[in-house]
């Protein structure tokens, strides 16, 4: 698969579901580099899932701009690809089936089709389960479903709403570990929305803290670790300490009451205990 | 990388197939059995009522309605070739009927289940419409229509459209509205979208309207057939009556039932064909 990422400029976007309603965000800017793996955390209601499906043309802004290479990105398309928190395949197909719908939608030949859902399978490891039916296989290997089925279209930038929120902790674990190696390795960009840190330390190499409302980027931090990245290496766990201090100050900016606050903190220590 | 792997992988799904295959061909066997026996049991309570008839001499002249007089019938009926004719020209109308109803219910159903607007629009006048029984047509049809055929075929139309409309509005009002928006986003067009997403999504809910549709229509098919036409299995009963031939009549009333119930068969299997829910295959 060749696979290349894209530089993302956004610049002054802004989003409200109602012309007379508040805004969800305001004149937000966010640049991201070819192949650059983007997090970004914040908790319920800041409006990150809003800002990922205008990034991924499924919505469309009030008001600002969005360049992928400085083409103007105006809707959907399959060079920018979501996963979704669920892995929303479609049961009357095997999985073989659910992989390849882009491609047929793009109207690919069967055989070149055939190839490029192989290929895709053999990433994720399911290439034994081609002509299994989604619905006989576990949530971690429909997630992978899922995820092969965004590969397949050789994105430019793979969207993840979090996507690995519903499964168990070492499902999780072994899912973030292995989305990150493939999109270093095939070269793509990825904006992960998570309300988990620890998924943040462990996926990106940028993590942005959004808050308020409307919401807004307030803290940004670049995760220089090496790969591959370990729950239990001290430097994942600075860099996580840094990250969850850095969320807790801009929740209580954000006048959020100290229970929400807890959530992500009792959320990556699960996972850290799972893992 | 397959921490999350099923537990037993491909061989564990292999082995739930083969379990849920040799516990089909039990429930078939033993549907098999349960339809044989319910079977025998009416033909014994037909064959009891047509002896105590023909035993009767007040009741004698009846006894064509028996059990085995129907049965002998039948070879006569298919030399004459009444029986053929009557099952074409009961079928051409069938056919007529249900395909306009499906040709129409579909699409409004579809429409239905996708637009609101539409929805609320046209849920009373629908709803109104659905409740006027389709024989009360009749008179207006016959103005409307010059052949007695077209008459027929459209109310059926009439009695089976609404199944179908309804139960494709509430199969799609069922369907997860994620498979659009991830349809959307792996770039469908609104054609592949209707014929790869919603259609087979929807496909159990319709099939499952044409089989309410096809009870409906088959039902409504034989006394339309009483006024007017000079062919069908509904004008073969009424010319059996008349011509005092019981046991044509009951051989006709017979084939009625034999056909609703191989069409409402077909339809039960294509439901189990395009069923995709788990539980119903």
């Amino acid at each position: 698969m060749a696979i290349r990422g894209v530089n993302i400029n956004i610049q002054g976007l802004g989003y409200r579901y109602s012309s007379r309603g508040k805004p969800t965000f305001s004149n937000l800017m966010l640049e991201s580099k070819r192949g650059e793996a983007l997090a970004i955390i914040g908790r319920s209601g800041c409006g990150k899932s809003t800002l990922l499906h205008i990034i991924a043309g499924l919505n469309r802004p009030t008001e600002g701009t969005m360049h992928f290479d400085d083409k103007k990105i105006e809707g959907p398309s399959s060079r920018w690809v979501m996963m979704f928190q669920a892995p929303h395949l479609f049961p009357w197909m095997k999985v073989s089936q659910n992989v390849g719908v882009g491609l047929g939608f793009a109207g690919w030949p069967e055989k070149e089709k055939r190839e490029r859902v192989d290929e895709a399978l053999r990433l994720v490891e399911l290439q034994d389960y081609a002509e299994t039916n989604v619905q006989d296989l576990s949530g971690g290997q429909q997630q992978r479903v899922a995820l092969a089925r965004s590969l397949v279209m050789e994105p430019e930038l793979l969207l993840l709403d979090e996507p690995f929120s519903a499964l168990d902790a070492f499902t999780r674990a072994s899912l973030q570990r292995d989305v990150r190696s493939i999109a270093k390795r095939l070269g793509f960009n990825l904006i992960i929305v998570t309300h988990d840190i620890d998924e943040a330390v462990l996926m990106a190499d940028r993590a942005l803290i959004m808050a308020g409302a409307p919401g807004k980027i307030v803290h940004e931090f670049e995760v220089p670790l090496d790969d591959p990245r370990q729950r239990q290496d001290p430097a994942v766990q600075a860099m996580r300490a840094r990250l969850l201090d850095a969320f807790h100050s801009a929740a209580q900016v954000a006048g959020a009451p100290k229970e929400k606050l807890d959530e992500a903190d009792t959320e990556s220590n699960s996972v850290s205990q799972h893992a | 990388m397959s921490d999350d792997a099923a537990p037993g992988g491909a061989a564990a799904a292999a082995g739930l197939t083969g379990t849920r295959t040799s516990r089909a061909a039990e429930a078939a066997g033993r549907g098999v059995m349960n339809f044989s026996l319910g079977l025998l049991i009416l033909a014994a309570f037909w064959w009891l009522g047509g002896y105590l008839i023909a035993m009767n001499p007040k009741t004698q002249s009846f006894a064509g309605f028996g059990l085995v007089q129907t049965l002998q019938s039948f070879p006569e009926l298919w030399n004459l070739g009444k029986l053929q004719k009557a099952i074409a020209a009961s079928g051409y109308r069938l056919g007529g009927g249900m395909s306009i109803a499906i040709a129409i219910g579909v699409p409004l159903g579809i429409i239905m289940g996708r637009s609101k607007r539409f929805r609320d629009l046209s849920n009373s006048a629908f709803q109104f419409l659905r409740m006027i029984s389709p024989l009360s047509w009749m008179p207006i049809a016959v103005f409307v229509f010059k052949a007695w055929d077209d008459s027929i075929i459209f109310l059926i139309a009439v009695a089976s459209g609404w199944p179908v409309m309804f139960s494709t509005a509430a199969g799609l009002a069922k369907v997860d509205p994620a498979w659009f928006k991830v349809a959307r986003n792996l770039g469908a067009k609104p054609i592949q979208m209707l014929t790869q997403i919603i259609l087979p999504a929807i496909s159990f809910d319709i099939f499952t309207g044409i089989r309410l549709a096809l009870g409906v229509a088959w039902v409504v098919l034989v006394p339309a057939e009483l006024l007017g036409v000079t062919s069908g299995l509904g004008y073969a009963i009424k010319d059996a009556r008349e011509t005092l031939s019981y046991d044509h009549l009951t051989a006709m009333v017979l084939t009625i039932g034999i056909i609703g119930y191989t069409l409402d068969t077909v339809c039960a299997l294509l439901i189990k064909r395009f069923s995709w829910h788990r539980g119903d295959a």
